[in-house]
């Protein structure tokens, strides 16, 4: 345990704006904690160079999921477990729950929380790539109110996102569809559970008469954000499903990611494997491919 | 000992400390404090080589109320005793390798202590470090002795050398093996109070109290019975804390000695990953000659193991792979040649197998290499070349007892369903981007040490009933998981026709206990049970032959003998020190002769499934197969296997040391992978007993035989399901890709 | 408002037993419970989150206590291995399965494993061997090879006592 404790603090505010109200006051000085699943990691490995958070996990404005016909709201606050057992979510929007179901494990679970797996940034987290697919959209709230981005544009680079200093993600929008759309989840990680990922894919299709009406892809962990891969998702829309564009669609995968070599894996494994991926998920078409349903 | 009414021999009589373990109760030793307390840390190299020039504490920090150690504060010598004392406890000026522990820190309040830590700052001047087996092996640098090599062995059966020309066949291969990390998921930890007057004490996690004992009489220049060690609960050691607590112990006791207070030092997670010893990486050449028949003319063997900056275990490590090297098999001719060299890495050290899986993983995919160059199958090659009773093994050591390997393969075969397996994969591949394939390993383990190495070890063990006819066990060995204080109590109670309950394990206590050698070789059911076996007959004998017992007594008549010895005679107490079985002949100069006592065998099958689309290879099933002369306890036997398994499964597909600089740079369990369970497939277990004449109730010992199988068994599947072969591990889907991809 | 950082009073009930701790708000629950109030059954096994070894129930939760801020500690109610043995102190039955059937070897996975077993069957009283796997995937374990935990954990939910988390 590398951290001198006695130097951080983590105050617990009485409101929502109350918490507004200080991330505001001295912009960069306070910065949210939610769950501690990933900043206690940083803490306890002496790598956490910032000392003042504002504990957000009583703010109960940020908690619960609601759903209206056409929106599932989730607040920023829910945690993985809470995502895995809502009955709209394990329906509608299994990518999520299966990306919220390997996640750590069952005690990860039960504490990060899907607006702390968005803020940490990293471009291996696994809910990310199925909120892409999804198409979510975020609302980000300060004193000033509250705005809403299509999440594809959240993340601008590594670490840097569309998020004020004194912004607090709080909602995440998931728009339910009424067509019967193909998902395909798969996160390729270290093992079988309590995994970093090495190349995480998601992917949503809407197929008629064996032409990709639309079609939705991103990845995590091959480059410095999780991404939506428009490129691919043009190259593919409007097309016959054929065997021969397989290959050109790997090859236009293969120019939008940008996977490197690290401690975990290489980069031609990373490009190989998101390429294998894209290819399941193509070939999936043909047997509508579902995983069981995620239960506890 | 007869065998009426006898069950406890072969009895899952429950674990003798379990109660304490799932409640809680069991203390380990970050549990324990003292008052007055402080707390140690250790400042380490940041290179592989290099000179210290400068030593300055930096920050704004109470440095003066914060006890420092250097090189300069030790009252006797500044080496950790053990075969060629050559690691310093502190560095001086030289250091060599990252993480070489220069300086000591103590304070009472831990977060302060990290925080001065981070604050020392080392001038370090940069020399050329040697990172990797093959420049030690070429003398890039010289940084150890004269040519970097901690121990050489030359093992010679026969001449090799006339083979060649009259071979049918001769295959070669090249086989490699990679660091592996213990990971005990109790990290190292000590609490050491010591002063001149009274001397030191040492409680810690550890395996062999004595050898931390012997390390700090010469680290304190003290008389033996002023150094204590005590072995507190230990949360799994596997080898990694055979020797390392020696280091640890020191280093608390160093700065016990200089601050006068208790100090317990204790390292986290990343700390003892980057820092402690791990499993010695090897490469193994295989040259062998086959006849038209399919049987070994000639085995020629290269062996060569990285030892790390120090010499700590590698002599004994390379002798056990070296002996292993050729397997359960009659070879005529055999040369083997092994070195175990130095590198500026963190030294490495022992862990389950000990060099066995090294040498057992090249020769079992070098002979599966062998067999599909000649055109015979896999378990047909195996069979042809199975060693009989009257053979004589690479060490020209006769097998004594009756085996049957070829039936214990065809029983391995039968029971994993090896050939429907190897029919339906072969179909089933060839449409399905899942390939999946059968492989196995058959080997042996030699427990207990090497040669003379039980005689010079002489273990005694020590047996004590009070008056209340409560019987104590006392011996040094340790209870690490393994099952150490139920298998002692289970053989005493046997022995004194007491019950399991009325058995009790003093705990190992250098003041206390007597030496019956270090926790390690597999040896403690087999050679230390034997003893406890042997004391408890002393005492028995003892109060028989005092007129006090008669033969068939009840526990009672038993309680009230003791009462009345102590009466009459005082203390009641036996002792056994170890006896080597006669007609056991060991040359240790040239590494002939009979080299264990007693060798399990085994066959282990693993059935595997590589995705092609992610590279992972994953093992679906697995059976282990062995024979081990008689299973005490099948619940702990059980899970000695079904543990060691798993840490094989690591060892093949997850467990990758990331080394950059010399460096583990994936020092956390984040990225340093084990399996959990959802990783783990059914690992089916079964045993055969052919009793050894010299084990308690026949028993052999187990301990490392199952760390011994598993890579190569994989690999031969891996091989099996995808037509390539792959001859190094740990074997990661990064790797698997590259030997597809080179094939199409 | 002041925003010093001084040691805050946190209330929390553990084992049933109200307490009153100081502590830094950063501190972690881990500590406190070992050090501050001598429960030294919750382990610290890798300081990451990854082992599982200082599991405890948090508000009806498994959680790793070495991740838990004390600052978001207050009004919790905490269970650790020490809380979960029967009232006359006989083990329950899960605990008992661990003894019997060999589920603890070293035992410093074990609390953290009975835990995590205990609330999987309080979830799922009849998990299949897979379900049981994934229940236990947060929590590693370097001795057993995981099969004797498996069989501990179908023993115990054959087993007929109707014992759940101590209500107290």
């Amino acid at each position: 345990m590398r951290a001198f404790i006695p130097g951080y603090q983590l105050i617990t505010p009485e409101s929502l704006d109350q918490a507004l109200t200080l991330l505001a006051q001295e912009p960069g000085r306070w910065r949210p904690f939610a769950g501690g699943t990933d900043l206690m990691v940083l803490l306890e490995a002496g790598k956490l160079p910032h000392k003042n958070y504002v504990n957000i996990w009583s703010v109960q404005e940020l908690h619960g999921i609601s759903v209206t016909d056409s929106t599932v709201k989730i607040g920023a606050l829910t945690t993985y477990s809470e995502i895995q057992a809502h009955p709209v979510l394990q329906l509608e929007f299994r990518m999520l729950c299966i990306a919220a179901s390997e996640t750590g494990g069952l005690a990860i679970q039960n504490r990060g929380t899907i607006g702390g797996n968005i803020v940490n940034a990293s471009p291996a987290a696994d809910s990310p790539p199925a909120l892409l697919a999804y198409d979510a959209q975020l609302e980000l709230v300060s004193t000033k109110g509250g705005r809403r981005i299509p999440y594809s544009e959240f993340h601008r680079g590594y670490k840097e996102m569309d998020l004020g200093e004194d912004e607090l993600l709080a909602s995440i929008y998931l728009p339910r569809s009424d067509t019967k759309l193909i998902q395909y989840y798969r996160k390729v990680g270290t093992r079988k559970a309590q995994a970093i990922s090495k190349v995480c894919f998601a992917a949503v299709a809407d197929v008629r008469d064996s032409t990709i009406e639309t079609v939705r892809i991103a990845l995590g962990s091959v480059a410095p954000i999780p991404l939506r891969c428009k490129a691919t998702e043009s190259f593919l829309e409007g097309k016959l499903i054929r065997e021969s564009f397989i290959e050109l669609a790997q090859s236009e995968l293969g120019r939008e990611i940008a996977p490197i070599t690290d401690v975990r894996s290489t980069k031609e494994y990373r490009l190989q494997v998101s390429q294998n991926l894209l290819e399941e998920f193509l070939r999936s078409f043909n047997t509508l491919r579902y995983e069981s349903p995620i239960s506890l | 000992m007869n065998d009426a009414d006898k069950n406890l021999m072969g009895a899952s009589a429950p674990r003798k400390e379990g109660r304490k373990k799932v409640t809680g109760a069991a203390l380990y030793i970050d549990d324990i404090s003292f008052p007055g307390m402080l707390y140690g840390v250790t400042v380490r190299s940041p290179l592989a080589r290099g000179r210290v020039n400068n030593i300055s504490f930096t920050g704004d920090l109470p440095w003066d109320e914060i006890t420092k150690v250097t090189a300069e504060d030790i009252p006797g010598e500044n080496y950790v005793a053990l075969i060629l004392n050559d690691q310093p406890y502190l560095a001086k000026d030289i250091v060599n390798h990252p993480e070489e522990p220069l300086l000591l820190l103590a304070h009472e309040n831990e977060y302060l202590l990290e925080k001065a830590r981070r604050s020392v700052r080392i001038e370090i001047e940069e020399l050329p470090a040697v990172l990797n087996l093959e420049d030690s092996l070429n003398r890039k640098h010289v940084i150890w002795g004269s040519d970097n090599v901690f121990k050489s062995f030359l093992v010679n059966k026969g001449d090799v050398d006339q083979a060649w020309s009259r071979a049918a066949f001769v295959i070669e291969g090249t086989y490699e093996t990679g660091a592996q990390e213990q990971l005990y998921i109790e990290n190292n930890g000590v609490i050491a109070v010591a002063n001149e007057r009274d001397g030191v004490t040492v409680w810690g996690s550890m395996q062999c109290p004595y050898y931390v004992h012997k390390a700090l009489v010469k680290l304190f220049n003290l008389p033996e019975e002023k150094v204590r060690v005590i072995q507190t609960e230990t949360g799994g050691g596997f080898g990694g804390k055979e020797e390392y607590p020696s280091l640890i112990a020191g280093h608390a006791a160093l700065l016990a000695w200089k601050s006068g207070r208790p100090v317990k030092v204790i390292y986290d997670r990343a700390e003892d990953m980057v820092a402690t010893t791990k499993r010695h990486p090897s490469r193994t050449q295989h040259r062998t000659a086959v006849d038209a028949n399919g049987k070994l003319l000639a085995m020629e063997i290269g062996f060569v193991i990285d030892g790390g900056a120090y010499c700590t275990l590698s002599p004994v490590v390379l002798s056990r792979g070296t002996i292993h090297a050729a397997g359960p098999y009659y070879s005529p001719n055999v040369r083997i040649r092994s070195s175990a060299v130095a590198t500026n890495t963190p030294p490495q050290g022992a862990f389950r197998g000990f060099g066995a899986p090294q040498s057992i993983f090249a020769l079992e995919r070098h002979f599966d290499r062998v067999a599909k160059t000649i055109g015979l199958s896999p378990e047909e090659f195996r069979r042809r070349n199975f060693i009989r009773r009257g053979e004589t093994t690479a060490t020209n050591q006769v097998i004594q007892e009756e085996v049957d390997l070829s039936a214990l393969l065809d029983r391995a075969l039968n029971l994993s369903n090896y050939y429907e397996k190897r029919e339906r994969f072969e179909k089933e591949n060839s449409h399905s981007k899942i390939k999946k394939g059968v492989g196995f390993a058959s080997f042996m383990h030699g427990a207990g040490f090497t040669g003379s190495g039980e005689v010079y070890l002489a273990s005694v063990v020590g047996l004590e009933a009070s008056a209340d006819g409560l019987v104590r066990v006392l011996s040094a060995s340790t209870e690490i998981g393994q099952g150490t204080n139920t298998i002692f109590c289970q053989i005493a109670a046997e022995t004194l026709d007491l019950p399991y309950e009325s058995i009790e394990i003093t705990q190992p206590d250098t003041s206390v206990v007597p030496n019956s050698g270090p926790t390690v070789a597999s040896r403690t059911c087999m050679i230390v049970g034997k003893l406890v076996e042997s004391a408890a007959l002393s005492l028995k004998q003892t109060l028989i032959g005092s007129g006090l017992l008669r033969e068939g007594y009840s526990p009672a008549e038993f309680k009230q003998a003791c009462a009345d010895f102590h009466k009459r005679f005082g203390p009641l107490r036996a002792t056994s020190k170890y006896q080597p079985p006669e007609n056991v002949f060991w040359d240790d100069e040239k590494y002939q002769g009979d080299a264990y006592g007693a060798y399990a065998w085994a066959v282990y099958v693993a059935e595997v499934s590589v995705d092609m689309y992610t590279y992972e290879a994953r093992v679906e099933d697995f059976v282990a197969l062995q024979e081990v002369g008689k299973v005490i306890n099948p619940v702990l036997a059980a899970g000695q296997i079904e543990g060691g398994v798993a840490q094989a499964i690591g060892f093949t597909l997850f467990e990758n040391v990331v080394w950059q600089d010399g460096r583990m740079v994936n020092n956390q369990m984040t990225n340093y992978i084990i399996p959990t369970a959802a990783d783990i497939p059914p690992i089916h277990v079964y045993f055969e007993e052919n009793p050894y004449p010299f084990g308690p109730a026949g028993a052999k010992g187990i301990g490392e035989l199952p760390m011994d199988g598993g890579a190569p068994a994989i690999l031969n599947a891996i091989e099996n399901a995808t037509g390539i072969s792959f001859t190094q591990v740990p074997l990661m889907p990064e790797m698997l890709m590259n030997g597809l991809g080179r094939s199409e | 408002m002041d925003y010093s950082i001084t040691p805050i009073a946190v209330s929390l009930t553990v084992n049933g037993q109200s307490q009153t701790v100081e502590a830094f708000p950063m501190e972690r629950l881990l500590d406190v419970l070992r050090e501050q109030l001598r429960l030294t059954g919750v382990k610290e096994g890798c300081g990451e989150g990854e082992c599982g070894a200082c599991t405890v129930v948090f508000n009806g939760e498994i959680v790793n206590s070495c991740l838990i801020p004390m600052a978001q500690v207050d009004g919790s109610e905490i269970t650790t291995i020490e809380g979960v043995a029967l009232a006359d102190g006989q083990l329950n039955r899960v605990q008992q399965a661990f003894v019997e059937f060999g589920g603890a070897q070293c035992g410093i996975c074990t609390p953290g494993m009975v835990l995590a077993a205990m609330n999987l069957l309080e979830r799922n009283p009849h998990p299949s061997e897979s379900e049981i796997r994934d229940g236990l995937a947060g929590n590693l374990c370097r001795c057993t090879g995981y099969m004797k935990i498996f069989e501990a954990v179908l023993h115990a939910c054959e087993s007929q006592k109707e014992d759940t988390l101590p209500q107290n």
